[in-house]
């Protein structure tokens, strides 16, 4: 039973790595936006769809049919991940003014955003299945359907750890998925925005005193977690090389999931959450089948609420002090 | 509150009205439906055809469905007594949806006949009302075995089950492919469970090792599935399920380095595995299926003038159960053709069915199994999935 996962430990490892550093940068937009509004936008998981939606469009517009190399290679990808980013802090924007700001102003329940939160996540994925994809994409009658994306870079094997062939495909991800979260963790930390963003999720009314201009406040946040979300896509595009309008449900749960694992509203925690998540699933698919995944993925989730319910590292946005 | 239910209820047949009105603009060309229930016998009888036509699988629908519309157009192109019109139920895969369509189809629109339900799911759950109101159906492409079994009187379809094509397909992986160490990977659905248990259990016979794993085709990381993979390094790698999964699984496989012979069942044969895997890495898999898929190199005149007649009208190559859908179709305009007006008369001369169809010889069994029972070998080459044979002749280049 265990063999598999000793015989393979790296390989596990590597993959789990991977697949949560993407899970962390999407826990971001979750924890944020709950760190300052304790709202959880359930439409996030669109955001990063629609940052999967932009990265592809962008390898489909180039007309990719080789694997690009040198300075084109290099331009490629900075073209996805400003697309993917750009494309998901409009969107996130945008929700916000949409779905969330009206609400907010009229001092609507949480419940109530809760619900327009759902809304606007089964809108934008029936608007991508029926108008985006049939005629921006251009497969009429194929809205539902996965696409492939074309290859834009080689998956070379960059050196070997322990059995497990690392590629550089991978190597790029984990280093940007990583470099983004430290960013991210200056900018709340160090700059004049991150202290609105910090005075605001500890004691609103308070904030407003001071002179934090909350409705900014609350944009940049939209802003930063889809932002966070569409590099997240556009990494996404780069590992598996398919989309498709439903794209980010499953991946929302298990970004939300690692979100309250790491403890919501905490930076940090997003990171250690997607991490755990990550390696848990596939250290849980090893013992026991890839069918099991997701139990072990959740059993874990609620025995650590068991115990500690504050997540792994329990403390809120508020408390993390520089 | 009753004129208000009443309003609503307006307001539903409306909807449905529209509904239905859109589906069948898809193609009939016959007239008006005779409007009310006279004496004078009826000179348009209705044929459903349902299916996932919009959902993640309905390029393994849409060409069934186009299959049909051709063999009823032709048929009402030779001027009959009775002509035939074509309504489309989209049931998008969904066992809820296909059992809502179906009693709408016998209640509102009293089709005589229906082409489907496409899927061995949506079929288990709309079958026994079709089976109740005593309306004959022919699915040209539900392969689950246990469908034959329920002692359905009206129930018959034209593909070969996954008991027959799962130990085809695995007779192949230990024969032609002389695999001895094979993982089989399956997606937990209906169909996919089935045809790898089917395939297992035939490999253990054959003297195969067998290792198993099983995968979520809705997920897209399947790196714990392709690890356990490269750590078995085994001959050939079987995957019970749909395209959608089958290509990400195939991709994420080639990139780990893993050089196994990749084989999939009839779920899998749709150019969708090639665009989901990339060209580079689709290349030289091997897909089985009941299914007879007109090729370029078509040799069959029957077939080939089928395929040009089917590219004429809808632009396109017929693909995955198109000759099986026009066969089926086809068994219903034998049987009104043929004089049988009502329901009960059209299910006897079905039973009695006995022609030369497109994808094979067309005769039913009486549980409604058909009596040939071939299964092909398909294989991708440049990105184009080729036809490589009858599983029990074909060799691998």
């Amino acid at each position: 039973m265990f063999d598999n996962l000793l015989g393979s430990f790296w390989p596990y490892t590597i993959d789990g790595l991977i697949l949560g550093s993407i899970y962390g940068l999407v826990a971001l937009g979750y924890t944020m936006v709950y760190g300052v509004l304790r709202l959880i936008n359930f439409a996030h998981s669109e955001v990063f769809m629609i940052g999967t939606m932009a990265s592809a469009f962008v390898v489909m517009t180039l007309g990719i049919t080789a694997p690009l190399t040198g300075f084109a290679l290099v331009g490629g990808l900075l073209l996805m991940v400003l697309a993917g980013g750009a494309a998901s802090a409009g969107s996130a924007m945008l929700l916000e003014r949409i779905a969330y700001r009206p609400l907010r102003k009229r001092g609507a329940s949480r419940l109530a955003a809760l619900i327009s939160a759902i809304g606007a996540s089964l809108f934008l994925q029936e608007l991508f299945a029926l108008v985006i994809i049939p005629h921006v994409f251009n497969r009429p009658q194929q809205g539902r359907n996965q696409m492939g994306i074309a290859r834009i870079m080689n998956k070379d094997t960059l050196f070997t750890l322990g059995g497990a062939q690392i590629r550089v495909d991978q190597v790029l991800i984990f280093v940007a998925a990583i470099g983004m979260m430290i960013l991210l963790d200056l900018l709340v930390n160090r700059t004049k925005i991150g202290r609105g963003i910090r005075a605001t999720s500890q004691d609103p009314e308070t904030a407003v005193l001071m002179g934090v201009d909350i409705d900014k406040i609350v944009r940049m946040t939209f802003l930063i977690g889809g932002l966070m979300a569409g590099i997240a896509g556009a990494l996404f595009v780069l590992q598996f090389e398919v989309t498709k309008f439903s794209i980010g449900f499953l991946l929302g749960i298990k970004a939300f999931t690692a979100a309250v694992l790491g403890g919501i509203g905490n930076l940090r925690g997003a990171l250690v959450g997607g991490l755990f998540l990550g390696l848990i699933e596939n250290y849980g698919a090893a013992i026991f089948g890839s069918g099991w995944k997701d139990v072990i993925a959740f059993s874990v989730l609620v025995l650590v609420l068991m115990f500690r319910p504050t997540g792994i590292l329990g403390e809120s946005l508020q408390q993390a002090r520089a | 509150m009753r004129p208000k239910i009443a309003r609503l209820g307006g307001v539903l047949a409306v909807g449905v009205a529209l509904t239905v009105g859109l589906a069948a603009c898809g193609g009939s060309d016959s007239g008006s439906t005779s409007g009310g229930g006279d004496s004078a016998a009826p000179t348009t009888l209705k044929i459903g055809f349902m299916g996932d036509l919009s959902g993640e699988n309905s390029g393994i629908v849409i060409p069934p469905k186009n299959g049909a519309q051709l063999a009823i157009d032709e048929y009402n192109a030779t001027n009959p007594k009775v002509k035939l019109e074509l309504i489309t139920y989209d049931s998008r895969a969904d066992a809820t949806t296909a059992v809502s369509l179906a009693q709408k189809a016998i209640k509102d629109d009293k089709i005589v006949g229906l082409v489907g339900p496409a899927f061995s799911g949506e079929s288990k759950q709309a079958v026994p009302l079709l089976e109740e109101a005593k309306i004959p159906n022919i699915s040209a492409s539900a392969t689950n075995v246990d469908l034959a079994k329920n002692g359905w009187k009206f129930w018959h379809r034209v593909v070969p089950n996954d008991g027959v094509q799962g130990p085809a397909i695995a007779d192949f992986i230990a024969g032609a492919a002389a695999a001895k160490n094979v993982f089989v990977v399956d997606d937990k659905s209906e169909y996919g469970k089935g045809i790898g248990d089917a395939v297992r259990g035939e490999l253990k016979t054959k003297g195969a090792t067998v290792t198993d794993d099983a995968l979520d085709p809705a997920a897209t990381d399947y790196s714990s599935t392709v690890n356990k993979i490269a750590a078995a390094k085994p001959d050939a790698v079987f995957f019970g399920g749909y395209y959608a999964g089958a290509g990400k699984l195939l991709k994420q496989l080639r990139d780990k380095g893993s050089k196994a012979k990749f084989f999939s069942g009839d779920g899998s044969l749709d150019k969708g595995i090639i665009e989901s895997a990339g060209a580079p890495q689709a290349e030289d898999a091997l897909i089985g299926c009941p299914c007879r898929i007109p090729t370029p190199a078509e040799t069959d005149e029957k077939v080939k003038k089928f395929a040009a007649d089917y590219k004429a009208k809808f632009g396109a190559d017929p693909l995955i159960y198109a000759t099986e859908g026009y066969d089926a179709a086809t068994a219903f305009t034998k049987a009104i053709g043929g004089g049988a007006t009502t329901p009960d008369a059209i299910n006897e001369a079905i039973g009695k069915s006995d022609f030369d169809g497109i994808s094979k010889h067309i005769k039913f069994d009486p549980t409604g199994e058909p009596s040939a029972k071939s299964i092909y070998m398909y294989q991708i080459k440049g990105g184009q999935i080729g036809l490589l044979g009858d599983t029990t002749t074909a060799k691998l280049g």
